[in-house]
């Protein structure tokens, strides 16, 4: 009963012994050894749970296809989960731990839910735990209770919520031929591509290149397969046309050739390399690609056939020739094809013995009979298994005599003594890469199998991918393969000549042995072959119902052994050919990819930060800062011990007495230059430009095609020819496509040109009763009085011997001056502003205070310009010109967009002298138990400290017809409610007297 | 008639080796002529024939679907169901929808397993938390559920999440929907289908319309790969192929363009996260299914597509976003991704109405919020052909809407598709 | 997907932004055809298969370019220039005049 190790051979170094744990016990190991080989090295069959009905479950592969031994792998307090064990390379240090048992994985509680096995059938939870319709439970109540329960025993692993500490990346790759698979046909198409002068690339996702050679014990030109496939490496490694990518799973085909990888780069170390991230995404853009990715062995379904002990045969292949450990001693083998014939050759050659081999065919062939007998086995022709015993591990097997044709079982049942059970239900060609390049896979009867259909995309397939199983075929397909995609020609040398044991490819077309007992399709998901049936029987018969009726290869191997079988089940009772059943497409990813590694570099970096000119300053000087959009603003400069209110208030109150000075270095600035510029700006907003004297600035408004409200800003007319636009900070990028669209779609003829320029100038605003006396005092080279500089005017000048311009536009409502420079200049000017007003009472104020002085005055931004709004509803209709077209002016009169009922633009002043919130709505009649009737909302608010209220500003239907009117604020959500006044939205100096001076 | 699904029936069922179980719905040949053909058996066309049958007594009714029932978005989504909308028409559709997932169960005698487990949308910044308080506000003032959420209430709720300071986008607040949740979406399909066979109605897959038969300019039927049927009404619901079909009916442009909307699922895990839950720097939502896989999404890939086939830059987009708020999940893995194609309209809203040629009714442009939307849909689809009028629910969602200037746009984004 | 910008080469999909179908027609500005303007700003072509549509590079060279693809397949079948200039100046750069 102790599978053990052999003392030769294999990938793994005896010298060196590797020290890890699974679920707390200390194991050893070799280099070399995965999870899997490595324990079951030391006699450990019980490797996992199932999903639903947690029965004990061992190894049923040595690759990536394992459904059952998933454990957690531990790294402090991080944790990957669901990591097949036979995917695990070990290190020192390595901890791994079992998953869904309680509580332990010798003893799990939930193995009770076998118990229930005809009730738990598949699509039970449809038909049940509706609940009562009537009571405390009706409605989704019960359902809900029962799914707390549900959730808790279902799932596999944890995840954590510690941040992982490692490092992804990501690497852009381009390459003439990229060749998925290392076996014997992508070695060969490597080789024979690379000896073309073609950049050559080539993944596998073992650690170790060869594939089947690693296992095959074939000899390849006279030498072990394995040392074959050692030699072409070898001679491909160090050649500069050539990567070589180990360990790095291919797992998405998408449009145009590019294909997405994984490399695992340190998962198998103890510790990192310098640098190394713990995994690499590769995006690799190949001109043409070689398919060289083998097959899976499938399961055979019969009772039992889930028992710890039962194994695919090629990998108690893999296990005996690529890790030197045999899963048993006694080992017998149920097979429908003849690949199980070279399996028992390869185990007797590795020590063990091999009491029988069962095969569900009558008529075996001489070589295949030869085979029986030259490893000692028992030959049982037309025989199948019916059941297997033991409990945690195997310790025998029942077999019956087969009828084929019929399916039939016949005679006694047999008992045979074995601690191991190698199964073979043919294989099916990996095809999941081509069916993701859009191709529907054929079917072929002779090799009960889908194979890859004509390519849909560039890529060539070769060997077992294609339906060809034998080393030699692969090899001679693989060389094709790699000449054609390095698209040269063939040579006329001799291929590797291959010495293999013979064997059919074609499998008899058996699936199932139908027998008392529960037979696995799926095996992490517990799909047996009457839950097939099952569904059979409830009309579930497509295979896309069939998979998401039962949950039939929705598992983390992804049915990657189950599918066929579940589909010949099905087929058979449908009592049609298996390719009518359908077969579903393939879909991104291959296998399970980390996902920390499709971040990559934007793990912990999602988006970039942007970051005004003075940005420094303002952290220095004790603004507090918050995001909007990418950007990073100050809120306030708060002084110790004052809440925001307090600080905004300071501000804006300081800033209409005596002045205040804020970045705007955000806000979107578009250079537009040609002889047609004004004319397009007479299209583009719905005010006059052209008329605009040079060296003045107008404030203009935007439209969408469609009529609505789009952005606002200032443009200064530099020159003739030569117009500085601003945006909204919001609108930057969206204004700069707007204008480029109708330059190059529209209109081509207007000679524009647009450049964005909204990093290259530093904004200032200086506001206030004081601003001019502060201006005048640095600023040189320009008078700034009112002749020189009247409202809307632009003058050159210099501050702080740096070259400005300036405008004298105001958003605060007060007399101000923005003042550009060149952004590298921002805060030498910023800070020579700052000390001119020191003398005057200078505060700097923040978006608070700007958005107070802005709601005073009544003025719109994003929160009101909100994609649903037109100029009338904001009252910007005196901006729509009649003596012109413009984008939006055949839309802007639709019937829905002059509705009287339209939300439009209003003050409100809180009656009670309570603050009012972002998003309270307004109401005729309040009603707290039951809020109702909204009139529309508020989009800002703020203690006015120029009017000493709580104002807002509100978008209200036929708000303009309310002014003067009572209402309501009903803000259910944070309980505020009371009485409003609705007023015109220029709160504050309507007439403007204080910015025109 | 077939079994009422039970615990009781489920037991006898399991005694007698589930041998007795009928199929969901039976597999007829196509009638000659129908009252109504609904073409497409997706979520929406089954629930239209559901309620056409129950609410309006008008049984001979035939689904034709053109593959295997439920093939559409029904079974592509990440089955969240909420009514959290800004606009109040929008609100009360998707609201009356809720009223019937609510009881959907029970209706269907099919476990759909709607899950009230809640939808959490996080803001980031001052204004996008105004913004929710707008919405929050509109949804209590139509009588719907919403509650603001501070960040040390949200970290109660989703421990996992990252609120700290130091996030690229720090969490300042949520607005949560609590009756809001997911459902399984197959579920759904199956179980109005069942419902809708149980009263009579037809459902007939692997049927695929290639034209319309025509009186004039009334629709009097359909052409099918199974032979021509009549009907006096032909109701389309093919959301993703509504650009493919009206062009069969003569109809070559409409205010909707195709896009794939690709989503994904991790492997399975022990209970992670209860609500669903969305970012708002970004476009990404989340949630976990029962069998513990966690359900998560993004934005469109952007162009037009039929191919429900999805691109490389939004899976690495999606998965960047899950990061920013999920730094834990890092060694988690993307088991699986699929494409759906999504009708995405003018305006983010829907079109259920009667019409554009006589005889015909037209459901379409659910962009990414059909799977929430199927019993009202069907409800009110089911109304409008009936009585060849809208109802209330639906009265706003018209096709002339959008040269009308009427349109519902949700996100403020106007006539870009892609953006909705 | 890769599109080949006529002035920067194959570039991928992530640099361009999509623009739609480039099959409508902007009314005449002063035009006070309702119907042509509600036609070219809401109304689609939205076929499954070839589709002329209109994509700008906006992560590269920032031209609008004219692009056939197959909705299907994502096949690309040809790109151009909306704009007719720059063609010419493309193959400036092509003949290496600069």
């Amino acid at each position: 009963m102790s599978p053990r190790r052999t003392d030769t051979g294999g990938r793994i170094d005896r010298l060196k012994t590797i020290r890890f744990t699974f679920d707390g016990v200390a194991y050893t190991g070799h280099a070399g050894d995965t999870l899997a080989s490595a324990l079951l090295a030391k006699g450990v069959t019980l490797f996992g749970r199932s999903f639903k009905y947690h029965r004990p479950r061992g190894l049923l592969t040595a690759g990536v296809e394992e459904p059952n031994a998933l454990v957690t792998v531990l790294k402090g307090e991080v944790r990957e989960p669901n990591i097949p064990a036979t995917m695990v390379e070990i290190h020192d240090g390595l901890v791994a731990i079992s998953q869904n048992r309680f509580p332990s994985l010798a003893w799990d509680i939930n193995a009770v839910n076998q118990l229930g096995g005809k009730l738990l059938s598949a699509g039970f939870y449809y038909k049940t735990f509706m609940g009562p319709v009537i009571g405390p439970l009706k409605g989704t109540r019960f359902w809900m209770v029962c799914e707390h329960f549900i959730r808790r025993a279902a799932g596999l692993g944890s995840a954590g919520s510690a941040k992982d500490p490692a490092r992804y990346e990501r690497m852009n790759a381009f390459c003439d031929v990229l060749v998925v698979g290392s076996g014997p046909a992508g070695l060969m198409a490597t080789k024979a591509a690379a000896d073309q002068g073609a950049r050559v690339m080539l993944a596998d996702l073992e650690p170790r290149f060869g594939g089947s050679a690693n296992w095959s014990d074939e000899t390849i030109d006279g030498a072990p397969a394995s040392d074959w496939a050692r030699r072409t490496v070898a001679q491909l490694e160090g050649r500069d046309n050539v990567r070589l990518l180990p360990r790095t799973t291919v797992w998405g085909y998408y449009d145009n050739n590019t294909l997405a990888a994984l490399e695992r780069v340190t998962d198998h170390k103890e510790q990192p390399g310098k640098g190394e991230p713990r995994h690499r995404y590769w995006a690799i853009r190949a001109n043409s690609v070689v398919l060289a990715t083998g097959a899976f062995e499938r399961p055979l379904v019969f009772p039992g056939n889930d028992r710890p002990g039962v194994m695919l045969a090629h990998a108690a292949e893999r296990y005996a020739n690529e890790f030197g450990v045999l899963p048993g001693e006694r080992i017998a083998l149920f097979t429908n094809n003849d690949s199980a014939y070279r399996t028992a050759v390869a185990l007797k050659k590795a020590g063990a013995a091999i009491v029988a081999i069962a095969d569900v065919r009558t008529e075996l062939s001489a070589e295949m009979r030869k085979l029986a007998e030259e490893v000692e086995a028992e030959i049982l022709a037309g025989h199948a298994v019916v059941a297997t015993e033991g409990g945690k591990a195997l310790s025998g097997l029942k077999l019956q005599r087969f009828d084929m044709a019929n399916g039939t079982l016949t005679g006694d049942a047999r008992s045979i003594h074995a601690d191991c059970l190698l199964i073979s239900g043919g294989w099916s060609p990996t095809i999941h890469l081509a069916s993701q390049a859009g191709a529907k896979a054929e079917w072929n009867a002779a090799r009960q199998a889908f194979l890859p259909p004509k390519p849909t995309q560039k890529w060539i397939g070769a060997g077992a991918f294609t339906g060809s199983f034998s080393t030699a075929e692969a090899i001679a397909e693989g060389r094709a393969a790699g000449l054609a995609a390095a698209g040269g020609t063939g040579t006329p040398t001799a291929l590797p000549i291959v010495e293999a044991v013979p064997g059919d490819p074609d499998p008899a077309p058996v699936f199932e042995i139908r027998a008392k007992g529960k037979s696995f399709v799926d095996f992490q998901h517990d799909v047996t072959a009457e839950d097939v049936r099952l569904a059979h029987r409830e009309g579930f018969v497509s295979v896309e119902h069939l998979k998401r009726y039962t949950t039939l290869g929705m598992a983390t191997d992804q049915g990657k052994s189950s599918n066929i079988p579940g589909l010949a089940i099905m087929a058979e009772a449908l009592g049609k050919p298996i390719p009518e059943v359908g077969t579903t497409r393939f879909r991104p990813p291959f296998a399970p990819v980390s996902i920390g590694s499709l971040a990559a570099e934007r793990f912990g970096d999602l988006k970039p930060e942007r970051l005004t000119p003075m940005h420094d300053w303002h952290v220095a000087n004790g603004a507090t800062m918050y995001s909007a959009g990418l950007w990073y603003r100050p809120m306030i400069y708060g002084h110790a011990g004052e809440t925001v209110e307090q600080a905004y208030v300071r501000e804006a109150k300081a800033t209409r007495e005596s002045a205040g000075i804020v970045d705007v270095s955000t806000l979107g600035k578009i250079a537009m230059q040609g002889p047609d510029a004004a004319a397009f700006l007479d299209r583009v907003y719905t005010n006059m430009f052209s008329t605009l004297a040079v060296g003045k600035a107008r404030y203009g408004l935007m439209l969408r095609e469609d009529g609505l409200a789009f952005d606002d800003g200032t443009t200064w007319r530099l020159g003739e020819q030569d117009f500085l636009m601003t945006t909204t900070t919001a609108n930057a990028g969206k204004v700069m496509q707007h204008l480029e669209y109708f330059l190059d779609v529209i209109w081509p003829e207007l000679k524009v040109h647009v450049t964005s320029v909204t990093d290259e100038w530093a904004g200032a605003a200086i506001g206030g009763p004081k601003a001019r006396q502060i201006l005048a005092s640095c600023v040189t080279g320009t008078a700034v009085d009112n002749a020189t500089l009247p409202f809307m005017g632009i003058v050159r000048g210099e501050i702080a011997d740096v070259p400005v311009m300036i405008c004298r536009l105001s958003f605060s409502g007060e007399m101000a001056f923005e003042v550009y420079s060149g952004a590298g200049h921002g805060t030498h000017v910023w800070e020579a502003l700052i000390e001119a007003g020191k003398p005057h009472g200078l505060v700097t104020y923040g978006l608070e205070a700007l958005g107070t002085m802005r709601i005073e005055k009544g003025h719109v931004t994003g929160a009101e310009i909100d994609g649903r709004t037109t100029a009338r509803d904001l009252h910007l209709d005196w901006m729509l010109s009649k003596k012109k077209p413009f984008i939006g002016s055949a839309m802007m009169d639709r019937e829905g967009l002059i509705a009287s009922d339209r939300l439009e633009l209003v003050g409100v002043i809180a009656l009670d002298n309570r603050p009012l919130n972002g998003g309270a709505h307004i109401v005729e009649e309040i009603d707290e138990a039951n809020p109702h009737g909204s009139i529309g909302h508020i989009t800002a608010c703020c203690y006015s400290p120029a009017l000493g209220k709580h104002i807002a500003l509100a978008l209200v239907k036929g708000g303009k017809a309310r002014r003067g009117t009572r209402a309501h604020v009903s803000d259910p959500l944070r309980n505020r409610f009371g009485p409003v006044e609705i007023v015109s939205n220029h709160f504050f100096d309507p007439e403007g007297t204080r910015m025109h001076g | 008639m077939m079994a009422e699904y039970s615990a009781f029936s489920l037991l006898a069922n399991a005694l007698k080796g589930n041998k007795d179980w009928k199929p969901a719905w039976r597999k007829p040949d196509p009638k000659a002529s129908y009252d109504v053909i609904i073409i497409g058996g997706g979520g929406h066309g089954l629930a239209t024939a559901y309620y056409l049958a129950k609410e309006h007594g008008i049984t001979n009714v035939a689904v034709l679907e053109k593959g295997w029932l439920g093939s559409g978005n029904v079974g592509r989504n990440t089955t969240a169901v909420r009514s959290n909308y800004l606009l109040p028409a929008n609100t009360r559709f998707y609201e009356h929808s809720m009223k019937l997932w609510e009881n959907l169960s029970h209706e269907l005698n099919y476990n759909v397993m709607f899950s009230q487990r809640g939808c959490l949308n996080l803001a980031h910044t001052p204004a996008q938390f105004d913004d929710y308080a707008r919405r929050g506000n509109a949804m209590r003032h139509l009588g719907v559920d919403a509650e603001l959420m501070t960040p040390a209430q949200i970290k109660r709720l989703i421990p996992a999440l990252d609120i700290s300071d130091s996030a690229r986008f720090p969490v300042i607040g949520g607005l949560m929907q609590r009756r809001a949740g997911t459902a399984r979406h197959d579920a759904v399909a199956w179980g109005y289908a069942r419902g809708a066979d149980r009263r009579g109605v037809d459902i007939i897959e692997n049927c695929e319309v290639t034209g319309f038969l025509r009186d004039g300019d009334r629709v009097t039927g359909v052409s099918t790969s199974r032979g021509d049927i009549r009907a006096k009404k032909v109701a389309v619901a093919v959301a993703g192929s509504t650009g493919r079909v009206m062009q069969l009916a003569g109809i070559e442009t409409m205010p909707i363009e195709s896009h794939v909307l690709q989503a994904f699922v991790t492997e399975s895990l022990k209970p992670f996260i209860d609500t669903v839950v969305t970012f708002g720097m970004g476009h990404f939502y989340m949630s976990q299914s029962d069998k513990g896989g966690l359900v998560y999404g993004g934005d469109l890939d952007g162009y037009n597509s039929y191919a429900q086939r999805g691109n490389l830059p939004i899976v690495d987009e999606v998965m960047s976003e899950m990061l920013a708020l999920f730094p834990g999940l890092a060694r988690v893995r993307m088991l699986r991704s699929w494409g759906g194609v999504c009708d995405m309209s003018m305006d983010g809203s829907p079109i259920i109405t009667t019409g554009p040629l006589p005889g015909m009714y037209l459901n379409c442009g659910w962009c990414y919020g059909g799977f929430k939307a199927t019993p009202a849909s069907g409800w009110c689809f089911a109304w409008t052909i009936a009585k060849d009028q809208p109802h209330d629910f639906n009265a706003p969602f018209t096709l002339d809407r959008f040269h009308r200037g009427l349109v519902i746009d949700d996100k403020g984004q106007g006539a870009t598709p892609r953006l909705h | 997907m890769l599109i080949t910008c006529p002035y920067c080469g194959p570039r991928d999909v992530i640099e361009f932004t999509y623009q739609g179908d480039g099959n409508r027609e902007r009314p005449d500005p002063a035009s006070q055809n309702f119907e042509a303007w509600n036609a070219y700003v809401y109304d689609r072509l939205n076929p499954a298969g070839d589709h002329n549509e209109i994509w700008q590079h906006s992560g590269g060279c920032r031209a609008h370019l004219r692009v056939v693809r197959n909705t299907l397949t994502h096949e690309i079948s040809s790109v151009a220039f909306v704009r007719g200039d720059h063609t010419s100046i493309a193959r400036r750069k092509a003949e290496g005049k600069s």
